[in-house]
């Protein structure tokens, strides 16, 4: 995703502070991803007016009303699919999607498959605490075996889906993992995930103080290990880039996982594009010529 | 070989015909009425999916166009490939023709099942054209003649099957008094992406077959009229997709769904030179949230569907009430419910598009009334909700929108008026007191931002919120605030209302019955009109286009002087009569009902409904004699 030069006064992060104060609980991890995302933009200093935030429905969905950027809160589940159709309908917007672990791989999967796989430019970031919040506290796609929780007393017995090596394997050309809890880390992935022209994936465990007692703050911060710290990890290996994507119990890689820049993003590999600007400030109407070849192709 | 003959009736050697025994028979004395205002000529063309019925009913219809003559095409067909039954009938006539009529004047059985199906619907003077060589006729109604072609002689033993299809077709086009040349020149143009050798290929057969026909069977008694002034032909769905390209859609979004994937072919081909954006999506669901984001962020978007994939998109319906995102979507309908029936017509949806969505929220429902007007209601549409900045509904059905239609080509007029209402693209600077996306005014239309525009930073939600788009709905509630934004949306139902004009009376005010429907069945019902008016029995017709905003008082004004009122619809349960009596408390004398798949033909209205005026029944449930 690339940074817009703007010409105007510096931004600032207080400018970014939205009309209303975060509603998440005291010590939610959502606080640190707000926090990273609005760092991120002003050290790429991109203008708020520029960008769109856009989210589906749960705690981290609030999230659009909490910085000031343009904003879309939307339906549960849907809003990778309509930050598509914003992208494409200007592709000069800078897209920032953000969500839940339940709205992007339990509700909006399908949606999250698929823009990976069109290599949509925005930068899509899962706050993923392994539970469902807004509804206080059941199992979610992202839930261990065994999680006890509303919806499974005695302990799910449905394995999680894995975010790195799904995104991984639905082509999508920039994947990297964060933590709430190492602010400077993930501040450092949303810019180069930013920067990224095509899909960018960072699946942020941002954890849950209420209702996830599994996977909280000291569980994550005793087992993140950043892959950066490993002069001989290559992010440009998709197979290594699988291989690490499994590691998952008492060592958790962060960091970015993979990252490939020699595909077209969408809106660059469709022609329609190519020249005349954002479609959104097009003017309307078929010129005469092109209506009358429309008509005789009838006759 | 290859003589023609003119049956006496009775059984032809050669077939035992007792298959016809299973096949409802048309009832003779209603394909013999046809309007007197109508001069028309209907040519049907059977054969089993995949045996090519579609080129010749190109073929025909070009011919018939470019000679300036009118048509309407119905294609009876199934959800198959390769197989089943296709039974494609092209009415053509001098004057506007808006649906199949009542008569079959030719036949072209591509196969046995076409000729033990439809030979037995014939009436006098019409004629069957089939391949002689292994066809058998079987049992042949008095006054039909038999126009066997000997396909292997003229084909010269070609083992190209479709071969017998362009022999048919030349078979016809001479008995129809056309000359050789245009249907030459179609040849050529059908066939040229093929190459040379298959275009000369076709051409030296039709040529046999011309002459063949010219020698041994007779021409029709009244040929097909001719006018200077060539037609445009084109189906309801490119109808639509071409609406759309008028009133300047640059987003066009769709999962592939029968009936409406006519408009997503047509956006894709024409994409490039029209600059609309045409993506296929994962499902119905990514449809209208893609959809809505683009129009969100400035286009006009559109999607089409049918009942099931407008079913995953209603949730996505609401949000664009309530961010106050203008979109819309066309609803397409077939023979529901669930998967029904993919392939057949109906009028089934009604309830689904009135109901669409959870909650209360104004929306635009309107339905066109033929393939024409699926091309003018779009543009019409998308200044409405463009206005009002809701969603939009246009509700349409497999008969408009596969339906093939010859139109005057000024009626496809792409420079319409574009009206985006209050939109705004670019601002130098802040707004004075702030930008409110939701402002509280008079009429309940807010200035609408799109993102990227100095000085109007906002986030809209699909959370309820107040003006300046701060949710109402989490970290704190107000019933004040929620009842008043309530209030703001619901108040654009009086300004659509304004902006739609009422229904009115098509035909003598002084009716003996007057006969009511909605959408496609206009065409149908008004040739009805004409045939009771000849039968003496004065007849009206009250079309509605716009189901929301409806007009209710003034439909009542109309409706309360009718001596008798019937309404007409393609479903069961009559859905637009429930609806008209829930908005108007107006209950008709009588219904005509029906829900076979297939659409009605006019003599099963003029049926109808002088049983109703007989008094023997208010509710008539017509049967459909051709069996497709």
């Amino acid at each position: 995703m690339a940074t817009t030069t703007h010409g105007l006064k510096q931004i600032t992060l207080p400018e970014l502070k939205g009309k209303v104060d975060p509603d998440w609980c005291p010590g939610c991890g959502d606080f640190g991803v707000l926090a990273a995302l609005q760092k991120a933009v002003v050290e790429l200093q991109i203008h708020p007016r520029d960008i769109v935030t856009i989210s589906g429905i749960g705690c981290s969905s609030n999230l659009p009303g909490y910085i000031n950027t343009y904003g879309m809160h939307t339906l549960h589940g849907r809003a990778l699919a309509v930050a598509t159709g914003v992208k494409l309908a200007n592709h000069a917007l800078t897209v920032f999607v953000t969500g839940g672990d339940g709205d992007g791989f339990g509700i909006g999967g399908n949606h999250f498959l698929h823009t990976m796989r069109r290599n949509v430019d925005l930068v899509y970031l899962a706050m993923d605490n392994q539970i469902y919040g807004l509804t206080t506290g059941q199992v979610s796609p992202t839930s261990r075996i065994g999680m006890k929780t509303k919806s499974t007393p005695f302990g799910s017995v449905e394995g999680p889906i894995n975010p790195i090596s799904l995104a991984l394997a639905a082509g999508a050309t920039f994947v990297a993992r964060g933590f709430s809890g190492e602010q400077k880390h993930l501040t450092e992935l949303i810019k180069q995930a930013i920067q990224h022209k095509g899909f960018a994936f960072i699946d942020v465990f941002s954890p849950c103080v209420t209702y996830n007692h599994d996977n909280t703050y000291p569980w994550f911060k005793q087992r993140v290990k950043k892959l950066e710290d490993d002069p001989s990890y290559s992010p440009s290996n998709w197979i290594e880039a699988m291989e690490k994507s499994q590691f998952w119990g008492e060592e958790i890689p962060i960091g970015k996982f993979f990252q490939r820049t020699d595909l077209p993003s969408l809106h660059e590999a469709e022609p329609i594009l190519a020249e005349g600007g954002p479609l959104a400030h097009r003017r309307l109407g078929i010129p005469p010529v092109v209506a009358t070849e429309f008509i005789e192709e009838l006759m | 070989m290859g003589m023609e003959i003119q049956s006496k009736g009775g059984l032809l050697p050669g077939h035992s015909g007792d298959i016809l025994g299973v096949i409802p028979r048309f009832v003779r004395g209603s394909m013999r009425r046809e309007s007197g205002m109508k001069h028309t000529f209907a040519v049907s063309i059977g054969g089993a999916a995949g045996q090519g019925v579609a080129t010749p009913g190109n073929i025909f219809a070009r011919i018939f166009a470019r000679r300036g003559l009118y048509l309407n095409a119905y294609n009876a067909y199934q959800s198959i490939i390769r197989g089943g039954h296709t039974f494609l009938t092209i009415r053509i006539g001098p004057e506007p023709v808006t649906n199949m009529g009542d008569k079959i004047d030719l036949l072209i059985a591509l196969n046995q099942d076409t000729m033990d199906r439809h030979l037995g619907l014939l009436v006098p003077g019409a004629a069957v054209i089939y391949n002689g060589d292994n066809i058998k006729p079987g049992t042949v109604p008095e006054g039909v003649r038999l126009c066997p072609l000997p396909v292997s002689e003229l084909s010269r033993n070609s083992r190209n099957k479709v071969e017998q299809n362009t022999l048919a077709v030349a078979a016809a086009i001479n008995m129809t008094g056309i000359g050789f040349q245009p249907l030459e020149e179609v040849l050529t143009q059908q066939f040229k992406k093929k190459g040379d050798a298959v275009v000369s290929e076709n051409v030296e057969v039709a040529r046999a077959a011309y002459q063949h026909a010219t020698k041994h069977f007779h021409p029709f008694e009244r040929p097909v009229p001719i006018t200077d002034h060539p037609k445009a032909v084109l189906t309801g769905n490119m109808a639509l997709a071409m609406g759309g390209a008028a009133a300047g859609v640059r987003f066009y979004c769709a999962y592939p769904m029968s009936p409406s994937t006519g408009v997503l072919h047509w956006m894709a081909a024409h994409a490039r030179k029209a600059e609309i954006m045409v993506r296929q999506v994962e499902d119905e669901i990514g449809v209208i949230n893609m959809a809505i984001g683009a129009a969100h962020a400035g286009c006009r978007a559109m999607c089409a569907t049918s009942g099931g994939g407008f079913a995953l998109m209603t949730e996505g319906l609401g949000m664009s009430a309530m961010i106050e995102t203008p979109v819309v979507v066309i609803d397409v309908q077939r023979a529901g419910p669930s998967t029904g029936v993919p392939t057949k017509t109906e009028q089934g949806d009604l309830w689904q598009m009135l109901g669409a969505g959870h909650g209360d929220y104004p929306r635009v429902i309107a339905t066109p009334v033929d393939v024409g007007d699926c091309f003018k209601l779009i543009p019409e549409m998308f200044n409405l909700v463009d206005k009002f900045q809701c969603p939009g509904i246009v509700l349409t059905d497999l008969l408009l929108s596969e339906g093939t239609t010859a139109l005057d080509p000024e009626e496809l007029n792409f420079h319409v008026e574009i009206d985006r209402g209050e939109l705004i693209t670019s601002a130098d600077q802040n707004v004075a007191n702030g930008y409110k996306r939701y402002l509280f005014t008079e009429s309940g239309i807010s200035p609408r931002a799109i993102p990227g525009v100095p000085g109007h930073m906002h986030t809209v939600a699909t959370d309820e919120h107040q003006e300046d788009g701060v949710l109402i709905s989490d970290e704190f509630t107000n019933p004040v605030k929620r009842r008043e934004m309530m209030e703001k949306r619901q108040r654009k139902i009086a300004g659509i209302e304004a902006a739609v004009w009422p229904p009115a009376l098509i035909g003598s005010p002084d009716a003996d019955v007057t006969l009511i429907g909605w959408g496609s069945t206009k065409g149908v019902i008004e040739e009805a009109v004409e045939m009771l008016n000849e039968e003496g029995i004065i007849a009206n017709q009250l079309q509605i286009r716009w189901i929301v905003p409806l007009h209710g008082e003034r439909i009542v004004e109309i409706l309360k002087n009718a001596k008798h009122t019937i309404i007409v619809e393609n479903n069961y349960s009559g859905q637009f009569a429930r609806y008209l009596r829930s908005e108007t408390s107006f209950v008709p004398n009588g219904h005509i009902r029906k829900y076979d798949g297939e659409p009605f033909m006019p003599h099963h209205i003029v049926e109808a409904v002088k049983e109703q005026l007989a008094g023997q029944t208010n509710l008539s449930v017509p049967m459909h004699e051709i069996m497709v």
